[in-house]
């Protein structure tokens, strides 16, 4: 039972310069190796994680709508489907925007984002303002900042009627300011 | 049986080698008179095991799906026995855990523990905190309700304003270019997997370093650190008086974590874990995103710094005080360590204790947000029920003056209190500031006709306090 454990790693003999070449090499060959490994394993791992960045969104037109749906004057929420989402994305499968319709042919589409930080501003229509719950921002019914921090106007989406159906654009969630 | 007990674990101990590795750090000796300000280390390693045991748990039934989390979340609170406890515990340990956290910091700067030789043991702690307030968000996260998916956004945005890379690192938090499928995923394995590994190697860190340095000792006044004597001091100092760490300076630690623990069960017992908000739903827009408590006073400084200053704070302010922490250590290692010859120490602590506790309150109240559901003016407030005081107050309403602006307690407060407006503006002041508005007011002038301005001063003008 009370076996000793104890490993002795003593060099038996100074090392010749032959040797410490060899060594030199073995030390080399080893981090070397490491490195390849690393490599082998970090390269696809990092590309794996960071391929969101590069997945584009597509260009694609979602009908929110009949025209006669959307009132002169009026501006609603249009909720609708993410045109790529991912199979098991669900209930995020899906976006919104704000929706004018200005005259007869005229549409204007707003993202939900306040420029300030993104938070989903709310139309309140008897006082014809978006207002943000974050931070106090305000916008007016032509998306131009009326009040608080928003640095920029909400954010348009393209807008087309294509067959007396109202379709927008869709688009990523816009990144509004910078440094 | 004893003999037979005693015989199996002599041999195990002898083939896995636990005494000897677990025996010298058990009986290192420590300061005889390192008392109750030095359980707060120890606490917050309490406070980080039952995140992990609770963590460990939850992950038994939570889906780390977009479609399926938030339904998980509602089966481990509703239905699951045992789920709406661990999750109240794993709630509250994480508050603990910034507590303690918190505390062991600024105990530590208090006694000036982080200089010579444990300049080292002070910025591997720094980052613990980081990383402490990384799970503290992406744990918030993973609730998955409309709170969480919006607060990504709100993260996104953040982001997005670091100079050349704020782009992707935006697109990096959402995991695409909107919230959907990649977005959870992503930060439950930051949350789950790769910040908890970097704790863990950066608890073993902190631990070693302070077996290797030694616990300090409370500081003395006129007893300055110097890096020349110090190690051969502290030795002598151990030699002299020192305890073992088991039991004579561990009992402490135990009697503090677990009256921290049964804090934490009481809490989840009593209290219950978070209320969970609406399904995570994007195309619903009635949120109101919040952070967890322990970031409300970062909420806070978004909301009032100026403008102008904004990026500058949001990017610059967390990136210089991180590394002014990593580095202090390193401006000031030697001398007195006693807060008797630091007052500015002092001053210090308490100042951040009263800047994060104020922006605290600030955040938790967040006058700045508009009230989306005010409670309507009664006729009684009003005072009218026709004409153009009437009209007026009806408008005040409509227009959504009553989302920001408090009369008799009725309203927001996102801009001044009205309930006496009459008796400080003048009826052409006010209509100035209709018309044209201000900084986090809109310009009605566009908006309102003639006629209704006339009817909102005709209200206005009647907001006067009646003294007796």
């Amino acid at each position: 039972m009370n076996e000793s454990n104890v490993n002795h790693f003593q060099p038996c003999h100074t090392p010749t310069p032959k040797e410490v070449t060899r060594r030199r090499f073995f030390e080399t060959l080893s981090i070397a190796l490491g490195g390849v490994c690393a490599a082998m394993l970090g390269v696809p791992v990092v590309g794996f994680v960071i391929a969101p960045l590069f997945r584009k969104m597509k260009d694609t037109w979602i009908s929110v709508g009949k025209t006669g749906d959307f009132g002169i004057g009026k501006t609603v929420n249009v909720p609708f489907p993410d045109p790529s989402p991912l199979p098991w994305a669900g209930i995020t499968a899906k976006g919104a925007a704000w929706l004018r319709r200005e005259s007869q042919g005229q549409f204007t589409a707003f993202s939900v984002n306040c420029t300030h930080m993104g938070c989903p501003v709310r139309w309140l229509p008897n006082a014809e303002l978006f207002m943000c719950p974050c931070h106090g921002g305000v916008y007016y019914k032509d998306g131009s900042v009326a009040a608080g921090p928003p640095p920029k106007p909400l954010v348009r989406f393209e807008v087309r009627v294509t067959n007396d159906r109202v379709e927008i654009k869709a688009a990523a969630i816009p990144i509004t300011t910078k440094l | 049986m004893k003999r037979f007990v005693h015989s199996v674990w002599k041999w195990i101990d002898d083939r896995l080698g636990i005494v000897e590795l677990v025996g010298p750090s058990m009986k290192h000796l420590v300061p005889h008179d390192a008392g109750w300000w030095y359980v707060f280390g120890s606490a917050t390693m309490v406070a980080f095991i039952i995140q992990v045991v609770t963590g460990v748990a939850l992950a038994f039934s939570y889906v780390s799906s977009s479609s399926q989390a938030y339904e998980t979340l509602l089966f481990i609170t509703n239905d699951a026995p045992f789920g709406s406890f661990l999750r109240g515990m794993h709630y509250f340990g994480a508050s603990a855990m910034v507590l303690m956290v918190g505390a062991h910091m600024a105990q530590t700067f208090l006694f000036g523990s982080y200089k010579f030789p444990r300049e080292m043991n002070w910025a591997s702690g720094v980052l613990l905190l980081g990383f402490t307030l990384i799970m503290g968000f992406t744990g918030q996260l993973l609730r998955w309700d409309q709170n969480a998916t919006w607060s990504v956004v709100v993260a996104a945005e953040q982001a997005g304003r670091v100079p050349f890379i704020g782009d992707w690192l935006a697109r990096f938090i959402l995991g695409g270019n909107t919230i959907g499928g990649a977005t959870l995923s992503r930060f439950f394995a930051i949350h789950v997997f790769l910040v908890p590994a970097l704790i863990f190697l950066f608890v073993a860190l902190h631990l070693r370093l302070v077996l290797r340095h030694g616990i300090s000792e409370p500081p003395t006044a006129g007893k300055p650190v110097d890096p020349k004597t110090y190690r051969q001091k502290y030795a002598k100092l151990l030699e002299k008086s020192g305890h073992p760490f088991w039991p004579d300076g561990a009992w402490r630690d135990f009697v503090f974590g677990t009256g921290l623990i049964v804090v934490i069960v009481l809490l989840a017992l009593l209290v219950g874990p978070p209320a969970l908000d609406k399904p995570p739903d994007p195309s619903v827009l009635n949120a109101d995103p919040r952070p967890d408590w322990y970031l409300l006073w970062y909420f806070a400084v978004l909301a009032l710094i100026p403008a102008r200053l904004e990026g500058y704070v949001m990017i610059l302010a967390p990136a210089v005080i991180g590394i002014l922490l990593l580095v202090a250590p390193l401006l000031n290692n030697r001398g007195e360590r006693a807060p008797s010859r630091r007052p500015w120490s002092i001053a210090v602590v308490v100042l951040s204790v009263i800047t994060i506790g104020s922006l605290w309150i600030a955040g938790a109240r967040s006058p700045w947000s508009p009230n989306f559901d005010p409670v309507p003016l009664t006729p009684q407030i009003v005072g009218a029920t026709s004409g153009p005081v009437f009209k007026g107050a009806q408008l005040f309403q409509e227009k959504a003056c009553l989302n920001c602006h408090l009369i008799e307690g009725h309203g927001g407060r996102r801009g001044p209190e009205l309930t006496n407006i009459a008796a400080k503006l003048t009826k052409n002041d006010m209509t100035i500031r209709i018309v044209n508005g201000g900084v986090n007011m809109p310009a009605f002038g566009a908006m309102l006709k003639p006629q209704d301005i006339e009817d909102l001063l005709a209200f206005l003008q009647t907001r006067k306090i009646q003294r007796p």
